[in-house]
């Protein structure tokens, strides 16, 4: 089963957590070093922008050739010595790896941060198969041990602040001195450090994600800074790559590519401190690493949005830059969004693959300031495509109580200046839209069409219409 | 072949609308896998070795890595004491089969060396590269008997030797050189492209050295 969704109370979870003053002050931190550290790492590079077209049409050209890419990466795996396993659903998918997992009769899994594995809800697979599954991303491992979703892509802890992270410790790490200090952050990291290594040395299975599945070579690649995915994958007898079948690149040489925008649009670095590019399992000689290597290849919908109008949605390579830059995201952060994937791209990616019933509402949750395309390495216009979403959902004739619970979504931010105000103050100004404080409203698609039947709500105090009409004057 | 399989690419051809028949787009996808043409390429990694030698040392000091230059390989296990020393580490070293490091003149120091793989109980490891990238202060290091991956991960202190001459400019140039040793399409198992010692961001942003891999890298540049 896919992870559960919450995103259809997207308005109730986003309310709680404007309430929210620890979740508040956590989220600051976003806003205040991912930013930065993203333009100092473009500036330093002058051909930023062109790797970004280039990243661009690479993504665009693998898409449009998948399935021979995907014939070809298979074929290298298991000349290599691996296995391919093909899934068309989440459910699918965590099957093959618990059926890989019962079959070595293993009893402790390692896992390095995968988006996809949260997609397909693969932990709760391997509990229900009685399989201790550990996460061991810092990150992951925190909130695995709140029971909580990433809130983010990249950094999936973003929405705790240290005080929380040390009450957790001490509720869970219960073997230590109760009077320990934790006080410092360095304390909190070599307490997970320790009790992770332990977990790592007795795991039968490691199971990763892909950052990029190598055509040219079978070769999965992942990209982090702690070394966690390292040690998942070279300690136990198996390695697991669960991968999503859009990560193919051709060579090597198009790695180089899209690895030069990836952690400088993610987290400001020149290159992640670890990419290891792994090839099939143990070679003879090989005194450490793997005996079995397994790819789980899944669809779980993205076969269906090629073709589409969101298939440029399937360029994305997960940096996180658009959450970063998301004023909506930072007012309300990743766990209102209600499902894995949060921020422009997780507005855009839910109702794709969970269905617009259930993750429809998420296309509202914008202001269309546009920072979001403008910051995308592989330049994804987020903003069209949830305008799509919203087309698509009035030209399905969704009942009206359907449309106006997605407006209900909308209004929610259109009433809150706040939020507006601080996509103004940021200043990115990129998307020229005329009289961005005066009336917001014109480029909303179908807005004549909703208010034929509905008055709109008056965002501080004046009337959509009078706004509407008054910015059609103004911007022609 | 499975079920899923043949329905997954045959649900990516109904939706691009394409056939599996088409030799056309075989063609371009062969050719595109053959050329592995390289696209746009930074400057920053550019240069004669002692340029790039520079670069790399720059750039992997801007990540908080330390490096050492020495002259020739009769120098390279006084650093490495050296190292050990003034970080108050204890003269032990835990290395692969590498005949390059076992045939150092180890004697000279105190250092107390052992072979094979890391099973979590060494403070120290040396590694040999099998190159540097220029652009970023990035090491290259390939699985094996000669330098086991474990070695790379696990112990607290991580040392890397690596001859000036294999630093390249940039990535590409790696891979060329990759595909002279292993073949074109093979790979080694593991290889290894490492920027820095272990960090995480994860507790409020603040970036805190060696989550899960080594604390400290340490490179010494020969030549
Ligand atoms: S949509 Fe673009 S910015 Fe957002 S995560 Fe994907 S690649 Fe990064």
């Amino acid at each position: 089963m896919s992870a559960h969704a919450t995103s259809p109370q997207f308005k109730d979870n986003a309310h709680r957590a404007l309430q929210d003053t620890q979740l508040q002050k956590a989220l600051g931190n976003v806003r205040h070093n991912f930013i930065e550290r993203r333009a100092q790492a473009a500036a330093r590079l002058p051909e930023f922008e062109a790797l970004r077209d280039q990243a661009r049409d690479l993504r665009d050209h693998v898409l449009a050739h998948l399935d021979l890419y995907l014939e070809i990466y298979e074929r290298k795996v298991t000349e290599a010595g691996g296995h391919v396993h093909f899934a068309r659903t989440a459910e699918e998918a965590s099957r093959i790896v618990v059926d890989l997992a019962k079959a070595r009769g293993a009893k402790i899994v390692t896992k390095g941060k995968s988006m996809v594995s949260e997609e397909i809800g693969l932990n709760a697979a391997l509990e229900r198969a009685g399989i201790e599954a550990v996460e061991t991303d810092l990150g992951e491992y925190i909130i695995q041990l709140r029971g909580e979703a990433p809130s983010h892509i990249i950094a999936p802890a973003v929405h705790l602040n240290q005080e929380d992270i040390e009450s957790d410790f001490r509720r869970v790490h219960t073997w230590l001195p109760k009077d320990r200090d934790l006080e410092a952050p360095e304390s909190l990291l070599a307490e997970a450090r320790a009790t992770l290594r332990a977990k790592f040395l007795a795991s039968d299975i490691g199971i990763t994600g892909a950052n990029f599945l190598v055509a040219e070579t079978g070769t999965s690649i992942i990209v982090t800074n702690e070394g966690n995915g390292d040690l998942t994958q070279t300690l136990p007898k198996m390695h697991v790559v669960v991968a999503s079948i859009e990560k193919i690149a051709p060579t090597l040489e198009d790695v180089a590519g899209i690895m030069r925008v990836l952690a400088r649009s993610a987290t400001g670095q020149d290159m992640s401190v670890y990419t290891t590019l792994s090839t099939g399992p143990r070679r003879p000689g090989d005194v450490d690493g793997p005996e079995e290597y397994h790819v789980v290849l899944v669809d779980n919908g993205r076969s269906n949005m090629l073709g589409t109008d969101f298939e440029d949605m399937l360029r994305c390579i997960r940096c996180g830059a658009c959450m970063n830059h998301c004023p909506v995201y930072h007012a309300v952060g990743g766990h209102a969004y209600g499902w894995v994937y949060p921020g422009p791209m997780g507005a855009v990616l839910t109702p794709s693959l969970i269905g617009v019933d259930q993750g429809g509402h998420l296309p509202n949750a914008s202001t269309f300031c546009g920072r979001c395309e403008s910051v995308c390495p592989v330049r994804i216009p987020l903003p069209k495509l949830m305008r799509h979403w919203r087309e698509r959902e009035f030209e399905r004739h969704l009942s009206p109580a359907t449309v106006r619970s997605g407006l209900a979504v909308w209004a929610f931010f259109a009433k809150r200046p706040k939020l507006y105000a601080l996509s103004a103050r940021i200043g990115i100004g990129l998307m020229g839209l005329a009289g961005r404080s005066r009336g917001r409203f014109a480029w909303m698609p179908f807005a004549g069409g909703w208010t034929k039947y509905r008055d709109l709500p008056a965002p501080q105090g004046q009337t959509f219409q009078a706004m509407f009409k008054r910015q059609r004057g103004a911007s022609r | 072949m499975s079920e899923a399989r043949d329905e997954i690419l045959a649900g990516i051809r109904r939706s691009l609308g394409v056939s599996a028949t088409d030799t056309t787009r075989r063609q371009i996808v062969e050719a595109r896998i053959a050329a592995a043409a390289r696209g746009v390429l930074p400057q920053r990694g550019e240069g004669a070795v002692p340029t790039r030698a520079a670069t790399f040392q720059a750039q992997a000091e801007s990540v908080a890595a330390s490096v050492a230059r020495v002259a020739g390989d009769a120098d390279i296990p006084a650093e490495i004491a050296r190292f050990l020393r003034e970080n108050n580490l204890p003269a032990t070293l835990r290395m692969g089969e590498d005949t390059r490091l076992g045939a150092l003149p180890w004697d000279a120091t105190t250092i107390g060396i052992s072979k094979g793989p890391s099973n979590g109980d060494d403070l120290n490891a040396v590694s040999h590269a099998e190159a540097g990238v220029a652009e970023t202060g990035t090491l290259v290091l390939v699985s094996g008997p000669d330098n086991p991956t474990t070695l790379n991960f696990l112990p607290d202190n991580h040392i890397v030797v690596l001859r000036a001459d294999a630093i390249a400019a940039n990535y590409e140039d790696v891979w060329s050189e990759l595909r002279t040793r292993f073949g074109k399409g093979l790979m080694p198992r593991t290889v290894n492209l490492i920027t820095g010692p272990s960090r995480s961001a994860d507790i409020e942003q603040k970036m805190l050295l060696g989550a899960h891999g080594p604390r400290r890298l340490h490179i010494v540049i020969v030549g």
